[in-house]
This record gives C-alpha cells, sequence and structure tokens, in this order.
C-alpha cells in the first residue's frame, strides 16, 4: 500500500515536471483580425493551460496590418477577416520564400440594425432593398421595396439615414461582398474592399460607434457584427437568403451558410461565403482565417504552430459558441487537416 | 562654425571676467563647455527628428505622389477599391474644425486667464487652475465620449432653434444628425480651452509689477490696467497658448472621429458630417492593403505636416502686421 502510494507519488511528480524539464519553452506570435481577437486570446489561454511551454502572443492590429506583418516576416502566423490577394501571396513568396496557407477558423456575420421610431417589429430586407439603401436609391422607409416583404408593419415616409463603418474592417469587407454578389451595380460603382468609397451615409467607428449612431438617429439604418448585436441585445432584422427564404442571423444559420458554400469551396480556401446556397444559410457571413506559411526557419516553432493549429481546428471548436463565433461545419475541418499536411515542419 | 560663432557671441565664456581667454580644454574641464554641448546636442535633436519625419513621410508617400501629383490635394475622390485618392475634403475638414474651434476657444479661455490671473481671489484663482491642468490631462477619448452622450443630445435639441434664427446662413442649413464639423469643433474647443487658460494666466501673473503701477499712476481703471496694459506685455505667451492649442486641435484624432460622421465630403454647411487628416489616418491605417493606399495615407501624413506649418506660419504673419499696425498706430 505504502509503496503502491510513493510509486503513484514519484510517477505524479515526474509527470509533472517532465515536461518542464525537456520541452524547452516556446513562444509563437501571430498578429492581424480584431475580429477574430476575443477567440485567439481565449484559444492562447486554453492553450497555455494545456501545453505550459507553449505560449501564444496574438495582437489584434487590424487585418491589413497582419498581412503586411506576416510578409515581413515579423510574426509567425497572421489572421484575416478578408483572405490574401494574389498579388500579397505573391510578394509573401518573394520576400519570405514560402506560401501562404490559409485556414478558416470560425465564422462571422454581418447583420442590419435600424432605428425607426415606432417600429419594434422584425423587419425582412431583400437583398435589392439593402443594395437600393447602401447605394442610395431607396431613400425613404416606406419605400415599395422594403414595404412588400413587411406587409404587417406601418413604415413612416422618413428619410433613411445610412451608417456605415469609417475604420477599415472584415465588417465591411463581408457586407459590401455580399452587396456587391446581390447587386451588378454595386460591384461596378463601388466594389469590394476594407474601405470603399461609399454612395451615401455617415461613418461610424467600429461597432460600437456605428451602434451609437443608430441609436441616436431617428430612422437609421447600419449593418453591425453579429456577436456585437447578439451580446448588447440590439435588434436586428432577416434577410432574403438565394433560395428566398428570410433568415436571422444566428450561430446555426451561420454555419450552415458555410456548409452550403462547401462544394464551390476552392482548394486553399480563399472563399467568400456570402449569398451561398442552402436553404437555411444567412447570406451575409464570412469565415476568418490564420494565415500560416508553408515553410518555416525554425522547425521547433513550427512544429509547436501545426501541434496548436490542429488543436484549434478541432478541439478548440468548442470554444467558438460561448463567445458568439459560429463554429465550422465538420466538413470544412476535414479538408483543413488534409491541407495541414503541406506544412513543412 | 556654428559652434564657434554660438561660444563668441551668444554665450559669454566669462573670458572678460577672468581676465584672460581661456583654451576650449580648460573650459570642457570647468564644465561650460560640457553643458554647452549637451543643450547644442538637444537643439540639434529636434531638428533631426523633425527632418527624419519629414524624410520617411516623403518616402514611404512616393507611390501616391507620383501617381496623383498635385491633383492629390485638389480632389475629392477616396476610393481604396479602385485606388483614387484625393486629400480636399480632409483638409478642408481639418482646417474647418481647427480654426472653429480656436473661434470658440479664444475667447472663453482669454476670458477665464485674464480672470484667474487679475481678478479672482488668489484661493479661488488656485483651485480653478488646478482643475484646469486637470482638464488638459484628460485622454482625448474620453472627451470623445463626452462629445456623444453630452454634446451630440444638446446640440440636437438646440439645434431647431438655432437654425429658426441662423437657419438662413448657408453655414448653418441643411439637416442636422448630431455628428458634424460644427460637433466636432465644439468638442475640440473644450478639449483645447485648458491650454489657452493655463499657459496664458501663468504669462499674465508674470507680468511685471511696474507695468501695472505705472499705468494706474496715469489714474486708468482697472480694466484699463489689464486690457491696455497687462494683456499687450504678455502677448506673445499668450499668442504661444493659442499656437499649443491650435496645434493639439489639428492633430486631435479619437474625439474628433467620434463626432464628425467620417464622410469625406466638402460641405459649406458646419452641421453637415465631415471628415479630418488625422481621423481618417487613424480609421484606415491598420487595414489598409496594397501599396498604393497606404502610399496614399502616409501622404496625408505628410499633408497635414504642411497644413500646421502653413496655419502656424499665417498666424504668425497675423501677429506681426498687429504688432506693426500698433506701432503706425
Amino acid at each position: 500500500m505504502i509503496l503502491r502510494f510513493l510509486a503513484l507519488a514519484v510517477l505524479t511528480t515526474a509527470s509533472a515536471y517532465a515536461p518542464q524539464v525537456s520541452a524547452q519553452q516556446i513562444s509563437l506570435t501571430g498578429a492581424g483580425s480584431t475580429f477574430a481577437y476575443p477567440l485567439y486570446s481565449s484559444w492562447a489561454s486554453q492553450y497555455h493551460t494545456l501545453h505550459s511551454n507553449v505560449e501564444i502572443n496574438y495582437q489584434s492590429i487590424g487585418s491589413g496590418g497582419g498581412i503586411r506583418q506576416l510578409i515581413a516576416g515579423t510574426v509567425d502566423f497572421g489572421a484575416t477577416d478578408g483572405p490574401m490577394t494574389d498579388k500579397e501571396l505573391a510578394e509573401a513568396q518573394q520576400k519570405r520564400g514560402t506560401a501562404i496557407l490559409h485556414f478558416p477558423t470560425a465564422l462571422g456575420a454581418d447583420v442590419p440594425s435600424y432605428n425607426i421610431p415606432g417600429v419594434t417589429a422584425e423587419l425582412k430586407f431583400t437583398p435589392a432593398a439593402l443594395a437600393g439603401i447602401y447605394l442610395g436609391h431607396i431613400t425613404k422607409w416606406n419605400d415599395a421595396e422594403i414595404q412588400k416583404s413587411n406587409p404587417g408593419v406601418k413604415l413612416p415616409a422618413a428619410n433613411i439615414v445610412v451608417v456605415h463603418r469609417s475604420d477599415g474592417s472584415g465588417t465591411t469587407y463581408c457586407w459590401v461582398d455580399y452587396l456587391s454578389k446581390v447587386s451588378s451595380e454595386w460591384k461596378n460603382k463601388v466594389g469590394v474592399g476594407t474601405s470603399v468609397n461609399w454612395p451615401v451615409g455617415l461613418g461610424g467607428k467600429g461597432n460600437e460607434g456605428v451602434s451609437g449612431l443608430i441609436r441616436r438617429i431617428p430612422n437609421s439604418i447600419g449593418y453591425i457584427e453579429l456577436i456585437y448585436s447578439i451580446q448588447n441585445h440590439i435588434l436586428y432584422g432577416d434577410v432574403e437568403n438565394s433560395s428566398g427564404k428570410f433568415i436571422k442571423a444566428d450561430l446555426n444559420t451561420v454555419t450552415s451558410a458555410a456548409a452550403g458554400a462547401t462544394k464551390t469551396m476552392p482548394a486553399d480556401f480563399r472563399v467568400s461565403i456570402t449569398n451561398p446556397p442552402g436553404a437555411t444559410a444567412y447570406p451575409i457571413s464570412t469565415y476568418t482565417w490564420l494565415l500560416i506559411p508553408e515553410k518555416m526557419a525554425d522547425k521547433t516553432k513550427g512544429a509547436a504552430l501545426k501541434i496548436f493549429l490542429h488543436w484549434a481546428l478541432t478541439d478548440g471548436q468548442q470554444y467558438t459558441k460561448p463567445l458568439a463565433y459560429a463554429p465550422l461545419p465538420s466538413v470544412v475541418v476535414q479538408k483543413e487537416l488534409d491541407q495541414m499536411k503541406k506544412l513543412q515542419y | 562654425m556654428a559652434h564657434a560663432a554660438l561660444t563668441t557671441s551668444g554665450a559669454p565664456n566669462r573670458a572678460g571676467r577672468l581676465g584672460k581667454k581661456q583654451t576650449w580644454l580648460e573650459r570642457l574641464r570647468k564644465g561650460d563647455e560640457v553643458v554647452h554641448l549637451i543643450t547644442l546636442a538637444g537643439a540639434w535633436s529636434i531638428l533631426v527628428i523633425t527632418a527624419l519625419l519629414v524624410q520617411h513621410l516623403w518616402v514611404y508617400s512616393r507611390l501616391a505622389r507620383h501617381a496623383f501629383g498635385w491633383h492629390f490635394l485638389f480632389t475629392s475622390t477616396w476610393d481604396p477599391v479602385n485606388g483614387q485618392f484625393g486629400a480636399w475634403p480632409f483638409v478642408y475638414g481639418t482646417v474647418v474644425t481647427s480654426v472653429l474651434a480656436l473661434i470658440i476657444a479664444i475667447p472663453i479661455g482669454l476670458g477665464s486667464a485674464i480672470f484667474l490671473a487679475e481678478l479672482a481671489p488668489r484661493k479661488i484663482s488656485n483651485a480653478l487652475t488646478f482643475l484646469i491642468e486637470l482638464l488638459a490631462a484628460v485622454p482625448s477619448v474620453i472627451y470623445g465620449l463626452v462629445g456623444i452622450f453630452l454634446m451630440i443630445p444638446f446640440l440636437t435639441a438646440a439645434m431647431p432653434y438655432i437654425q429658426k434664427v441662423l437657419g438662413w446662413l448657408p453655414i448653418f442649413s441643411g439637416t442636422f444628425y448630431g455628428v458634424s464639423y460644427f460637433t466636432a469643433s465644439v468638442v475640440l474647443a473644450i478639449m483645447v480651452i485648458p491650454f489657452i487658460v493655463s499657459i496664458s494666466r501663468e504669462v499674465l501673473l508674470a507680468v511685471p509689477v511696474s507695468q501695472r503701477e505705472a499705468m494706474m499712476a496715469l489714474g486708468a481703471t482697472k480694466w484699463d490696467v489689464t486690457w491696455r496694459a497687462v494683456v499687450p506685455y504678455a502677448r506673445q505667451g499668450i499668442m504661444g497658448s493659442i499656437f499649443l492649442a491650435l496645434a493639439r486641435a489639428l492633430g486631435e484624432t479619437m474625439a474628433v472621429t467620434m463626432v464628425i460622421g467620417n464622410v469625406p465630403q466638402v460641405s459649406t454647411s458646419l452641421l453637415a458630417p465631415g471628415y479630418t487628416i488625422a481621423a481618417v489616418i487613424a480609421n484606415e491605417f491598420t487595414e489598409a492593403t496594397g501599396d498604393l493606399y497606404l502610399h496614399a495615407l502616409i501622404e496625408l501624413g505628410l499633408v497635414l505636416f504642411a497644413v500646421t506649418m502653413i496655419i502656424n506660419a499665417l498666424a504668425r504673419l497675423l501677429m506681426l502686421t498687429m504688432k506693426a499696425h500698433e506701432v503706425t498706430g
């Protein structure tokens, strides 16, 4: 009995001390997306409790900054809300001598939020209504295009005040990407980017800036991040998807948007999943990606990064929902695990 | 050369007092030369930092400078998607908000500085000055929040009455959404007033008593003494405080972007939303992808630098003409 206890004690102390003695401290640095910051910082701390020798330091400097830092080689991995362009990938190849792989980690969505005095109903928006409002063609709330999908609601004849993000952001990217898919005029006149030349509207800084403006200005409409609206209990409308169904954004409809877009997904995961097929898909959804170099000079770091990435795509997915991110569909996870074989470390 | 000029003309090297000229080594041993070198290095470092700043802005804006040339300054399109960049709405917004902020802040700031220095009992003056200096240290995001939660609701409520009286003026026309040049200017004014008050008060207090006594001896009233003897004497320092306030207003970012509406347009109405240089840089820099876009933002920084220099120069010119006017008139 005493012997067994002693043996156990020796074993537990040995196992408790062993990793610290044998494995060296590894610190992985990443930078980029502010949208994914709460998830990545939660992953970093969860992962650190599991692997005490690995410390992940993630800085939310913005997707553009993340891509620049990754190309410059000052970080081990990047994170972005909009995929890297061919030009940026070529630049990385040229400057760092390695390809950059995209790994979707979670999903987010944009929702239309509004403030119409006297209207408390959840409005339904057609793609034509949203594009018309943001192009400045639809200027009154009681416009036929809005009224026809909201038959029971008494909409005022008031001017619509359009609100958008003033800071460059993945949220804007997702919104205008959707608009350019449903409106050829938007695609030709405005286009897609983290900041665009808005035809109409006021700019608010961050989700809090946009929702603050909406709250203060009667008859206004703006788009905000789904997570932000869930956490702050902000009223938002449904959007008609490609199957003609009005869908309210929630974590399930966003995940099913990703599932709907899987069939047409390119091998490198650089895909926009706005307006995907699928009856239950919410149309203004987007991936957020980790950017991982295919080759790394420091093999120990590379090995640690690889194990972390595997964990994030599998066990790590359980931390998405509590933070109001939509988890990846399992088909996508499987494809990503296949892509991990490309990593040369 | 500058070194030689300074030691012979500028810095008295005690040669006269000691009766014989010291060698450079002696001066070094006694410490004079050490102090001289240290302060000289300090002065030079400012020049070097400024030069590096300009050089950096110049080099990293080259793509935008080559692509747009002088058109960059005078066009109004800001389209990151299609790579079209024009700075005019931002320059306009920066100048309008800063100048309007000073128009609001100077009378209030100067008035309270005169009160605190000349009229208020010393105890009250000290207590108030402490509070004002505290205001100068408040982070700008707090002023932005004050703008959103206090100024915007207040101005929105007051605007129908203001427009009833002044609505015929182009600068007060149009729909008011709460966020505007005007709101930004008011918030900026609140931010810069502490600078004007606290420095101007110090300067006014430093005016020699003899100046006041001389004026009183001529039978002047208290106000006459203040306005005609004390304030003109302190004018240089007061102007300095205004320059500092102007610099802060031109460069302010966070508080402005929270209340100006962030729309790159040029509008004669002060109630319309606008944009400033510092605000657009802060908003778009982190997510700017593509070299031309980044270089355009950095060129905006260069433009802000130039705008600051030009406005400062104009203000100094204004001061010189005022002085000349006083001498002749």
